[in-house]
């Protein structure tokens, strides 16, 4: 009866044919001329071509962040430094729709995220790390602490300028010049932001992005920078782990994670429903901390159940550009493919599977969001992360059992508590292993908040003071 | 309906339902009110939103002829417009309405039960009552007794209510919540079952005479009480916000609300209404700007 009619997002970012790389302040080619194409995942129209970095190119990124660091930005004050940030900051602000809407082009999340989450929250993370940048002996991390050079930064496609944002704003802060690759099929708001850089008169040779694929990244990683930053899969962080190893350089993972949402008899029901929705639909499940467990008191696991498949019926999936849609296209075929494995597994081993039945788009990489209900500990949809809109349900009885359940696994990223009690959470949040626990919400994300992970969810934090530590040598 | 529960099992029901997280709750409410309803669709919208206003006139000014002036603009607000659901006096008012909508399907809906305070003796509010169904009240405005809900006394606020359904007869009771009062969620939650457990056609938010009116939240929270009192007991329940409800943009998200937590069934002046006066202008002259593609002002409406 009451229809809501296509409101489409009218600003159209100016999306080059073509861009380069991003070395010392100026677009080049790559030195052996490759190139590759950006699509446009809801509708798998090319958007543009950009240079492929090679090892020559990473080598010249290098040279021009290490010539930078010593002759610029490593001498420049705090409070210069500052300036620059803040001036990023507000120009990011500025330009928020043109930003909002080429990351919805190029990564198929919808407008609505964009435009409320990803591109605010990157702004804020420069407006953070931008009051750090003469503060820095005030930070905790001992007196005086010096910048540790060029930092070689790779980041993933699930939030290409958020992850950018989290990687560059406190490298910067700290007096570190980088080189940074977007990932391969997400380069688009990086070019931006590098165009944002010469805009904000940037010193040449501080911000260096270098489009790529998985060996433009292993190049990065292998060439003489003094930290490797890598946001990521768990098996990627694991090669650069090792490529790094002996060396002097630090380093720091934000790897993959299998969260537990748990959810309490004594919950407050349609808030946790909210949750377990935001939790493992936000981004179509791309997200590395996403609630991709649901662990419900045996209980009230019918009456749960029943009002999460009512609450996922009205999620709208279609158009990234309509602001009204929720659920968007799948970032690339190569991940549908993923995840259309694994839920086929999971069917194989026995769980049950329920989708809404919403029509999806002919054209672009779609999937219906999916809850899994029956599952066991021991089938791989428990085990392995997804990383798209798939949920998988189990019970528990006792809180020890919840406990013990959502600590079985290899990841240690995050993990939700939803109940009333304010001595509950307090007790599973101290047993819980995982770098944040949420309590009565889930994916709440601040840059004053220090993010990261346990066990092979990585190492390092990012974000808040403690963020600082990774990007200082103390 | 008739009422299933004893005035001790509603009572230890209600205080047994789950919190509100009221983080969560404004969260919900915040992300529905960003949807974006363009072109045909809010044009069906205003349409929908001006059949489901209870057109309120509550003051101490009111006249016969300010209350003929509401209702000839409550029958015919503007060229094609639909007429609004109702039109919402004091009691004194009653004749006066009934006898100007004669014949035009808008109901007269009567505040009583010693509106908005309540804080009169019950034989009062039913008397109240009483007499604004024998004026020919079709719908009951009551208030629930905020002073002995606060107390714990939910037993009463219960009897109470049935009391005044039982007083109303066939005229469809709506129960004011008076949610700017009971302050917490978790309160407008336990009213809104200790209401709809005690016989209430409708639950409604407010009087319009406190600071705090109707909110999304609260009412987001009030449909999905409706929503878990159906499906508990097979009885429909209708929710009408009051108060501060002022413009289209407004109304939209509270229909989104509807749309999304309740659906089809909900979504008619039968079972959503608006408690408004200078809402119906507003939807009218942005209808006026969907149809001639340009935006009139105030004096291209009525003022009534």
């Amino acid at each position: 009866m009451f229809d809501y009619a296509p409101a489409p997002e009218s600003v159209r970012p100016d999306i080059k044919e073509h861009y380069g790389l991003f070395i010392g302040g100026e677009f080049t080619d790559a030195a052996d001329g490759a190139v590759f194409k950006s699509v446009n995942p809801s509708n798998e129209e090319v958007l543009f071509t950009v240079a492929e970095a090679g090892e020559a190119d990473v080598a010249a990124a290098v040279a021009a962040a290490r010539q930078a660091h010593e002759t610029v930005w490593g001498p420049m004050s705090g409070a210069e430094r500052g300036k620059y940030l803040f001036r990023i900051a507000r120009l990011l602000q500025e330009k928020a729709r043109e930003f909002a809407v080429a990351e919805t082009l190029d990564n198929g999340k919808p407008i609505k995220e964009t435009r409320d989450f990803d591109v605010p929250t990157a702004a804020q993370h420069f407006f953070y790390h931008a009051g750090w940048a003469d503060k820095l002996s005030y930070a905790g991390v001992g007196a005086n602490p010096k910048s540790l050079g060029v930092i070689g930064q790779v980041i993933p496609w699930n939030f290409p300028l958020l992850m950018l944002s989290w990687k560059i704003a406190p490298a910067l802060a700290c007096g570190n010049t980088v080189v940074l690759k977007p990932a391969e099929t997400t380069p688009l708001t990086a070019l931006m932001f590098a165009e944002l850089c010469q805009e904000a008169d940037l010193p040449p040779g501080v911000v260096n992005i270098l489009p790529g694929a998985g060996a433009a990244g292993a190049a990065v990683v292998n060439s003489p920078v003094d930290k490797v930053a890598f946001t990521g899969s768990t098996a990627v962080g694991r090669a650069i782990a090792g490529a790094v190893a002996g060396s002097k350089k630090k380093v720091t993972l934000e790897l993959g994670g299998k969260a537990a949402n748990i959810v309490f008899d004594d919950a407050p029901i349609d808030q946790a429903v909210e949750g377990i929705v935001n939790g493992i639909f936000f981004n179509q499940g791309h997200v590395c901390c996403a609630g991709s467990r649901l662990l419900v008191q045996e209980s009230i696991a019918d009456e749960v159940l029943a009002r999460l498949k009512d609450r996922i019926a009205t999620l709208r999936v279609g158009d990234p550009l309509d602001k009204n849609t929720d659920v968007g296209a799948i970032n690339s075929a190569e991940q549908l493919a993923r995840i259309t494995a694994l839920t086929e597994a999971g069917e194989g081993e026995g769980a049950e599977v329920w989708q809404p039945s919403c029509d999806l788009p002919e054209t672009g990489f779609w999937f219906r969001p999916t809850i899994f209900t029956g599952v066991q500990q021991s089938m791989r949809i428990a085990k392995e992360e997804i990383f798209g809109p798939v949920l998988s349900v189990l019970t528990f009885r006792t809180p020890d059992e919840a406990i013990a359940k959502a600590n079985n696994t290899p990841y240690g990223l995050s993990a939700g508590v939803w109940t009333e009690k304010g001595s509950k959470i307090l007790w599973a949040a101290q047993r819980l292993r995982a770098g944040v626990v949420w309590a009565n919400t889930f994916n709440q994300f601040d840059a004053a908040s220090p993010f990261g992970g346990l066990k092979e969810s990585g190492y390092g934090r990012e974000g808040g003071r403690q963020g600082l530590e990774a990007y200082l040598d103390v | 309906m008739g009422s299933i529960l004893s005035g001790v099992e509603a009572a230890s029901l209600v205080r047994s339902l789950p919190g509100v997280d009221a983080v969560g709750l404004e969260a919900r409410a915040a992300g529905l009110a960003t949807r974006s309803i363009k072109k045909e669709s809010k044009a069906e919208a205003i349409d929908l939103a001006i059949g489901m206003i209870d057109l309120t006139t509550l003051e101490g000014a009111d006249t016969p002829g300010k209350v003929r002036s509401l209702c000839a603009k409550a029958v015919r607000p503007d060229g094609d417009a639909p007429s609004t659901a109702a039109i919402c006096v004091y009691g004194a008012q009653v004749a006066t309405a009934k006898a100007a909508l004669a014949g035009s399907g808008v109901k007269v809906a009567s505040v009583a039960t010693g509106f908005p305070a309540g804080q009169v003796p019950l034989e009062i509010r039913l008397a109240d009552t009483e007499s604004a169904v024998r004026e020919g009240a079709d719908e009951i405005d009551m208030v629930i007794n905020r002073g002995a809900f606060l107390a714990g006394d939910l037993e009463r606020v219960y009897h109470e209510i049935k009391a005044v359904k039982a007083a109303a007869g066939d005229a469809r009771l709506k129960v004011i919540l008076e949610t700017g009062e009971l302050v917490t969620y978790d309160n407008v939650r336990r009213a809104s079952f200790l209401a709809m457990h005690a016989g209430a056609d409708f639950i409604k938010t407010s009087t319009g005479k406190v600071g705090v009116n109707a909110t999304l939240p609260v009412t987001l929270l009030m449909m999905q009480a409706v929503r878990d009192f159906r499906a508990e007991t097979g009885v429909q329940v209708g929710v009408k916000p009051a108060g501060g409800i002022r413009n289209t943009k407004d109304a939209i998200k509270y229909l989104v609300t509807v749309n999304e937590i309740l659906g089809d069934d909900w979504l008619s002046a039968h079972w959503f209404r608006f408690g408004a006066s200078s809402l119906l202008n507003d939807l009218l002259m942005q209808r006026q700007k969907l149809k001639t593609g340009h935006y009139s002002g105030p004096d291209y409406v009525t003022v009534d």
